[in-house]
């Protein structure tokens, strides 16, 4: 379970079959079709990437398509002087990291709690938790809540309900879950309270699920969108999602305008040249903070699939 | 002599009190956040105007819930809406097979370099956001400068842009394939661990009787995955009215709001755009006890079905 797909070394059967004509033709197909399939899925990112490092002329007369020309990185320093891109930026970093922390502690804490059988009423406790995951009051009712909450325009918006995260804390639960109890009631039988217990011999022993965890919640922090959307307005507590959507969205506008126009003036040309190339810049510097974690999403993810799966 | 009764009552507390104790803060956020709105379910009784208190407003029973079936006009809108959210869920539901396919492909890659290759890029899509998923589809598809579109130009197939974002003709099938593109590699990813943990004897012996790669397929991968993914078949059942809304919220615009336009961004359009909170509220609180009929239904089947009840 530790990595996926690897089985061909189990596969390998002693009976040597004879490849067919059949099978040489299913497998030139199928290497092509997933080939066809990764393409799809790559390209749109290199598209994106070669086109923010390019020339800019070269960008808008759409010549960028295999490889970058004319590389130059001045569009990055140029995005970045974007009024309230800096702030946004540390709106997206704060969140991120401020509620990652959030919701590990809880998942800990409360992950750990539901495995401990002593634990007051645990079987309704956990219900409680777990049917959150079904069944919600709704978008409105939500909307109101935080409003009477007094957390609208706030930055706790962000990372307060990061204390809510049913799927993580089973997570944690089913992973605790396989700990040998005997390491607990030695720690036990030392006098150790529930928060040395914790804190020294099931956090240690649970790394690799909490970097799943970690990894699951800085993507989603990073990505979310919603949450900007319904509870802030104005430009303080934007984050780059935010800014990058709004940015796509009148920038597009513009540049239709300028080609619709007919009248392509030098300086309109100019502009739009930039516009195309700092879309694709923004879009780029919103991107690689999830390529830079991707890889080691790679190596947990599984990990959280199947536990997740075993438990629906 | 207070410190010393405080210790002493501490004593007297049980482990498992104390230890609830502990998680007390962690169970009233829950409380909060996702029980206390459930009192906002009120607001669908009364004519609630925004900046008002509720005890102002008149109180009006089940009026926004009958005028949504008797009003023609919210009638034909809420029929709308559904259409479009039965039309996408079954989309998805239709299509739910691909991953468990795309499983099975990679298992038959014998080049174990090229197959972790194909699986490393197919999911990277699965973690950007649905903004980021427009970005990308504004750059491939937008009329003018669009990638797509420039090189079916180059290639003379069609000589002026297709206007794909903005337009309500297949915006069905491109919102579609859009959630293909960013969830298949992933989906998939559960279909290949239950590959790996298919008994290898089994294949062996279809070996010994003669089988080959097809009928090893046939006869014991597929078997091998059908639990999985009657499983998650049966808990998309109970979603099937709860899709996200981020997708269609992205992708709206003035050209395909009539299509995309599913349950919960209508709730989002008449209750927080249009103001109109009380409408909101009621068309919400509806989706919730469907979506919690569902939910029961599928408990109850998949119960009898394989033994296991989602929760």
């Amino acid at each position: 379970m530790t990595y996926y797909g690897g089985s061909d070394v189990k596969r390998k059967s002693k009976i040597k079959t004879k490849k067919s004509a059949a099978d040489m033709a299913f497998d030139s197909v199928n290497l092509i079709f997933l080939g066809l399939f990764a393409i799809a899925c790559i390209y749109p990112f290199y598209y994106i990437l070669i086109n923010s490092v390019s020339n800019n002329k070269l960008v808008e007369l759409g010549k960028i398509v295999l490889l970058p020309k004319g590389i130059h990185f001045n569009n990055f320093s140029d995005v970045l002087k974007i009024q309230g891109l800096n702030h946004a930026v540390f709106i997206s970093v704060a969140r991120t990291v401020v509620g990652t922390c959030i919701s590990i502690l809880s998942c800990t804490v409360l992950g750990y709690a539901m495995t401990r059988q002593e634990l007051w009423h645990r079987k309704f406790w956990y219900r409680f938790m777990i049917v959150t995951m079904y069944f919600g009051a709704g978008l409105i009712p939500g909307y109101l809540n935080i409003k009477r909450l007094g957390l609208m325009n706030t930055f706790g918006v962000y990372v307060v309900p990061c204390l809510i995260g049913p799927y993580n804390m089973i997570l944690v639960k089913t992973y605790i879950e396989s700990i040998p109890q005997s390491l607990e009631e030695s720690a036990l039988m030392d006098g150790a309270g529930y928060l040395t217990r914790l804190m020294r011999i099931i956090v240690p022993l649970s790394k690799p699920i909490l970097a799943t965890i970690v990894l699951f919640s800085v993507v989603g922090q990073w990505n979310a969108y919603m949450d900007t959307v319904l509870y802030t307005s104005g430009t303080r507590l934007q984050t780059l999602q935010s800014i990058l959507y709004q940015y796509l969205n009148s920038s597009r506008q513009l540049a239709e305008m300028i080609t619709k126009s007919g009248m392509v003036s030098e300086q309109m040309l100019m502009q739009s040249a930039n516009l195309q190339s700092a879309r694709h810049t923004m879009t780029m510097v919103t991107i690689i903070p999830i390529l830079m974690v991707y890889p080691f999403i790679q190596r947990y993810y599984v990990k959280g699939v199947m536990i997740g799966a075993v438990k629906g | 002599m207070d410190t010393a009764l405080t210790r002493a009552g501490k004593k007297r507390l049980k482990p498992g009190v104390r230890l609830f104790l502990g998680i007390l803060p962690f169970i009233v956020a829950y409380a909060v956040f996702c029980y206390l709105p459930l009192t906002g379910w009120r607001y669908a009784f009364y004519d609630y105007k925004p900046g008002r208190q509720l005890s102002d407003c008149t109180f009006v029973g089940f009026r926004y819930f009958t005028s949504m079936f008797q009003n023609p006009v919210s009638r034909r809108e809420l029929f709308r809406v559904l259409r479009n959210t039965v039309v996408m869920s079954s989309l998805n539901y239709l299509t739910s097979f691909l991953p468990m396919f795309l499983a099975i492909l990679l298992n038959e890659v014998k080049n174990r370099r090229y197959r972790k290759f194909v699986q490393t890029v197919t999911t990277i899509p699965n973690f950007i956001s649905w903004i980021l998923v427009f970005a990308m589809a504004t750059a491939m598809f937008s009329v003018e400068s669009g990638a797509v579109n420039r090189m079916l130009r180059e290639f003379g197939i069609i000589d002026k842009g297709l206007n794909i974002l903005g337009t309500s003709d297949h915006v069905w099938l491109f919102m579609l394939l859009l959630q293909i593109w960013k969830g298949l590699g992933w989906s998939s990813v559960i279909y290949m661990a239950a590959i790996n943990g298919i008994d290898q004897e089994l294949y062996e012996a279809v070996a010994i009787d003669g089988g080959n790669r097809f009928q090893k397929i046939r006869y014991i991968t597929i078997p091998g995955l059908l639990p999985t993914y009657v499983t998650l078949l049966i808990i998309g059942l109970g979603n099937f009215l709860n899709m996200g809304m981020e997708q269609f919220l992205v992708f709206q615009n003035a050209f395909n709001k009539d299509k995309v336009e599913i349950l919960s961004l209508y709730t989002y359009n008449v209750g927080l755009v249009g103001n109109n909170i009380s409408r909101g509220t009621a068309i919400g609180m509806m989706q919730s006890v469907i979506a919690l009929l569902l939910l029961c239904t599928t408990n109850a089947v998949s119960g009898k079905v394989r033994d296991e009840k989602v929760f």
